[in-house]
């Protein structure tokens, strides 16, 4: 093997990477960052500046959306955590050989259906004349139909079924490698179940946590559909503002500084989270 | 809480049940959605009005079935489209990153393999966006300077291939530098002693270890591809694929047509889903 074949080679692997990267993924952001401050003053007459910014800043309706969409998805992020990690335990725990791989895998199930149809599901569980509606009445716990659909518990059902599984798997990979003598020695020393949990469990499982909840951060930040069909018209989502920008509007800068506040936003979180935990992208994202 | 440590009775009922309870939350949703595909009214909803394949097979109005439905069977006809150059593409260039950064060594390497990842953590309407406007400006440049019409580089089919496959990529890269990290180099190197060219032996030797790999990442590609909605949202033009079309119709209002086509795509889901595990359990 000389040395100039390699060489050729590795220039070779290199071209569809970088022309990947650099016309899909760099040049786009960087173009979209320089429409995001520039200003229309005349038809096809741009000056640069931050006015459109100001205008997410000084408009009220603006950054209380944006304001909204991440405490809700931050409400999102702790909800799963919350309700996927005794699944995870579950799984990872207390199961074993089939029955562990059949729960495994039940819980991949939502990921191998299209979002559009999850969230068309829990439409109709979820509307006036939807399934719980007439359970309700059936049992005659309420007189006439009610309305489930169309408020912020909806979109939060849906987030949250949506990401789950992006929780559910990174704890699982985790409390897998937890040995069980660990937490036996724990009870061996007079542990209760609540200070083993919070002395042994949840530091060793740490790194599933925080990764799990990167992901489903992100994925309810940038969701469209759940909010936008689950919340009806009045429910306010940061990614629906880009959309109305730049379909509705045809407003491209306004749209495109949304688009940059979204990705930094984002882009904070998942730095803050890999720095809080001390591991890198690679590590995290590099596995999945 | 460990099967080796006694738990009170009550404890592991309750727990039980929660799990349980979470696995009905998770099939609920998917199961009324079969469910009322096959419900003889116009409205995917209780009552139930008896059983019907009206909504599959049905020709006159308003039961017309997702077979005869034209705007939708086109639009499974564009998402395949969209769906296998997706997936040739990613599967082609996740391939040549694999080598790359399993052969290779070279400065800025790390870095390259960052940028790689940077895809997965870049919600995907902004990916959407970011594609459309760069694909729009060089447009707009190109038409200035040649007079010439530049409709690729409009929202389109083309612009929804290139958006779906700037992320879809990563995730072939990763499943295909998985396997190839678990490749044994003396086998490629056998094959070099034994008189083979370089080429000849990545030929017969590397790549039929890889397939696997390859396989399952073109099917999980394909899939990705297929349920993809966020961007191609964006970058979707007078041709729409089938999850955009399904959105349209959910907007003005469903029909059981809806459940119909859902049950189909879930089961070809399943079928792709079910080979994607078939390929990769073959690796080990």
């Amino acid at each position: 093997m000389s040395s100039d074949t390699s060489r050729l080679g590795l220039y070779l692997l290199l071209a569809p990477i970088f022309l990947w990267l650099t016309v899909l993924i760099i040049l786009p952001h960087v173009g979209l960052f320089i429409v995001s401050i520039s200003e229309k003053v005349g038809p096809r007459d741009y000056d640069t500046g931050f006015a459109n910014y100001a205008a997410f800043f000084t408009e009220p309706l603006y950054w209380r959306t944006f304001a909204r969409t991440t405490i809700m998805s931050v409400l999102a992020t702790v909800l799963t955590l919350i309700l996927g990690f005794p699944i995870a335990y579950y799984i990872a725990k207390l199961t074993k050989g089939r029955a562990k791989t059949t729960l495994f895998l039940m819980c991949m199930i939502p990921f191998w259906v299209s979002e559009l149809v999850r969230t068309f599901g829990w439409m109709i569980l979820l509307r006036e004349t939807g399934v719980f509606s007439n359970l309700l009445q059936y049992l005659g716990l309420v007189t006439g139909p009610v309305e489930m659909l169309y408020n912020d518990a909806a979109i939060m059902v849906g987030l949250v079924y949506t990401s789950i599984l992006f929780m559910v798997v990174p704890l699982v990979t985790t409390l897998d490698s937890l040995d069980d003598s660990l937490i036996e020695a724990g009870y061996d020393l007079g542990g209760t179940n609540t200070s083993i949990m919070r002395e042994i469990v949840i530091p060793h499982a740490m790194p599933g946590i925080v990764s799990g909840c990167i992901v489903v951060f992100m994925l309810s930040l940038g969701n469209y559909l759940t909010p936008i069909l689950l919340g009806g018209k009045d429910s306010l989502w940061f990614t629906g503002m880009i959309y109305t920008q730049f379909i509705t509007r045809f407003n491209w800068e306004l749209g495109s500084a949304f688009g940059f506040l979204l990705l930094a936003l984002s882009s904070l979180v998942v730095f803050l989270g890999l720095k809080v935990s001390g591991q890198s992208l690679s590590n995290t994202m590099g596995r999945s | 809480m460990i099967p080796s440590i006694p738990q009170p009775v009550f404890t592991r009922f309750c727990y039980r049940v929660y799990v349980a309870v979470f696995f009905i939350y998770l099939a609920l949703p998917l199961a009324v959605v079969c469910v009322f595909a096959f419900n003889d009214s116009v409205f995917p909803s209780l009552p139930w009005e008896g059983f019907t394949l009206a909504w599959f097979f049905g020709t006159d109005a308003p039961f017309i079935g997702v077979f005869n439905e034209r705007s939708i069977m086109r639009s499974i006809g564009t998402s395949a489209f969209v769906a296998i150059w997706v997936s040739g593409l990613s599967v082609a260039v996740g391939t040549s990153n694999a080598f790359l950064f399993a052969r290779h060594e070279f400065r800025g390497k790390a870095l390259l393999y960052m940028l790689m990842l940077l895809p997965l953590i870049i919600p995907g309407v902004i990916l959407g966006i970011s594609i459309l406007v760069f694909s729009s400006s060089v447009a707009n440049t190109l038409e200035d300077a040649t007079g010439l019409w530049f409709d690729g580089l409009r929202p389109g089919l083309m612009l929804v291939i290139l958006g779906q496959f700037s992320f879809i990529t990563t995730f072939a890269t990763l499943v295909i530098s998985a396997r190839l990290q678990k490749f044994d180099p003396s086998l490629e190197e056998a094959a070099l002693n034994l008189g083979a060219s370089k080429w000849g032996a990545i030929r017969q030797i590397t790549i039929p270890f890889l397939l696997p790999a390859i396989l399952a990442s073109a099917v999980v590609a394909m899939l990705m591809s297929f349920e993809n909605f966020n961007t191609t949202l964006m970058l979707v033009g007078s041709e729409s694929p089938l999850t955009i079309t399904m959105f349209d119709k959910l907007k003005q209002g469903s029909t059981p047509v809806l459940n119909a086509v859902s049950l189909l795509l879930m089961a070809a889901s399943a079928i792709l889903g079910l080979l994607s595990l078939l390929f990769q359990n073959k690796k080990s």
